[in-house]
């Protein structure tokens, strides 16, 4: 073995030890934390004060950069399940051309938004592509484009996605997608929407 | 099988977007001398030159040479740590300027340009530009700084559940076309961080590093950041950490 493999072996089990370490060393006094906390935003209301309270989920994925240990992932996965709620009428599937819209719509929920001039959208094409026509999409998640073709547009993937949607963690703990259901960001109703968008077979994700 | 078919073109496509992406900030940056932001660094002298010869930036009274490359630092007088937004405005408060007033609307409007405290804090940056980030880290209330930056950097909260880290710990993705700079990577830190304050085009301003950190907050759908908070210092002090040994090159010219 030359020099340079052997430092490629050092670097490599130094890179897997990184990683198996997981929880964050904790180098600040939690105190100090909420301190900055308390003055570090405007927090004019108690509703925007909550923002900044983690919960459980939140908690973990931050103790644990996002990379939980089995017994942890179990227990934020069940919680996440168990706040999934379905559409009165059962139905899962919606309209894919208002789930396009929520999926370009950015608006709603920034400092700048209140009072609301508009509904919240999912932003879904910041992180994903979607659709063939629009070019302007992002690449911090998989590329959706063809998702219900691959998919098979089965009942099961159907409820699957919409899961998915609902409550990331269910499917990924710590996933760095937001609860756009359980944090109330979209309603069920305009989940299933997104759900078509993706599952349905004329949307322009399976062209 | 199906989505190795359906990545290979989309692998091109997006080698073809980020190609033109590129040749659009080339473009921005081919004349530095058609940057507008060197008119605010202008207005900034003026204002440091009538107002702030008795402010102390970490190398004496009146001195801005390569006092940027120094902060965040430790400042006994205010007994705590301080970048140097915080400092001028801290500075400014002495002559009588109304800080309250200030931190009711801290940062622009789209269009408007960039604010007196703003403006001071792009020419004293310049006067470091080529310079290399060097902020002292020896002091107790330094190292407190950046562990509480890296500590609030990575916290997940707000409705989206975001950190800093949702977006900037991933290397080489992007938001709609925007890039996004693996600031946990001192690599990749030392190549943007030395670019603030800069002109933003899409904003027609010059940003400064506070205003950065506020339209991130906006973003992550969590509260305004405060201007000078520790809270805004501290994430300053974390990125400045990581990009030690980076190049100064404000003001710079952004998207």
């Amino acid at each position: 073995m030359n020099r340079i493999s052997s430092y490629l072996v050092v670097a490599g089990v130094l890179v897997a030890a990184a990683c198996t370490l997981g929880e964050r060393k904790m180098t600040v006094a939690p105190e100090l934390i909420d301190a900055a906390l308390k003055g570090g935003w405007a927090a004019s209301t108690p509703e925007w004060l909550a923002r900044h309270t983690q919960d459980e989920t939140m908690r973990l994925c931050t103790q644990y950069n996002n990379e939980p240990p089995k017994a942890v992932a179990a227990t934020i996965e069940a919680s996440a399940r168990a706040s999934i709620k379905y559409p009165a009428d059962g139905k899962l599937i919606g309209d894919w051309r208002q789930g396009e819209r929520l999926a370009q719509s950015g608006y709603g929920m920034r400092f700048t938004d209140y009072p609301a001039r508009n509904p919240t959208g999912g932003n879904c094409y910041a992180c994903h592509q979607l659709s063939e026509a629009e070019v302007s999409y992002g690449t911090l998640g998989p590329s959706l484009l063809g998702y219900g073709k691959i998919k098979d547009f089965t009942a099961e993937a159907i409820k699957a996605t919409y899961e998915k949607i609902y409550n990331s963690h269910a499917v990924l703990p710590c996933s760095n997608m937001p609860r756009l259901g359980a944090n109330g960001v979209l309603t069920p109703e305009q989940i299933r929407d997104a759900v078509a968008l993706l599952m349905s077979r004329d949307s322009p994700v399976n062209k | 099988m199906c989505a190795a078919l359906v990545s290979a073109p989309l692998a091109l496509a997006q080698d073809a977007t980020e190609a033109a992406l590129e040749k659009y900030r080339r473009m921005l940056k081919d004349d530095p001398w058609s940057n507008p932001g060197l008119l605010d660094a202008d207005r900034g002298e003026e204002l440091w030159k009538t107002k702030l010869t008795a402010c102390d930036l970490g190398k004496g009274p009146g001195k801005v040479e390569g006092a940027f490359a120094e902060l965040p630092r430790f400042f006994a007088d205010a007994d705590r740590v301080m970048d140097a937004e915080t400092r001028i405005l801290w500075c400014l408060e002495k002559t009588g300027f109304n800080v309250a007033a200030f931190l009711r609307s801290p940062h622009p409007a789209g269009g408007q340009p960039v604010k007196e405290v703003g403006a001071i804090a792009t020419y004293v940056a310049s006067k470091s530009s080529g310079m290399k980030f060097a902020a002292p880290t020896a002091h107790p209330k330094e190292k407190e700084a950046v562990a509480l930056g890296d500590a609030l950097f990575n916290r997940r909260a707000g409705p989206f559940d975001f950190s800093c880290t949702t977006c900037h710990a991933s290397d080489g993705a992007r938001i709609r076309l925007q890039g996004l700079p693996l600031l946990i990577e001192p690599a990749a830190a030392r190549k943007v961080i030395g670019e603030w304050p800069g002109y933003r085009v899409s904003n027609a301003h010059v940003m400064t590093m506070q205003h950065r950190l506020l339209d991130c907050y906006w973003q992550m759908r969590q509260d305004r950041l405060v201007f000078g908070s520790d809270a805004s210092v501290a994430l300053t002090s974390y990125l400045v950490a990581n990009a030690k040994g980076g190049e100064i090159s404000a003001p710079s010219i952004k998207r």
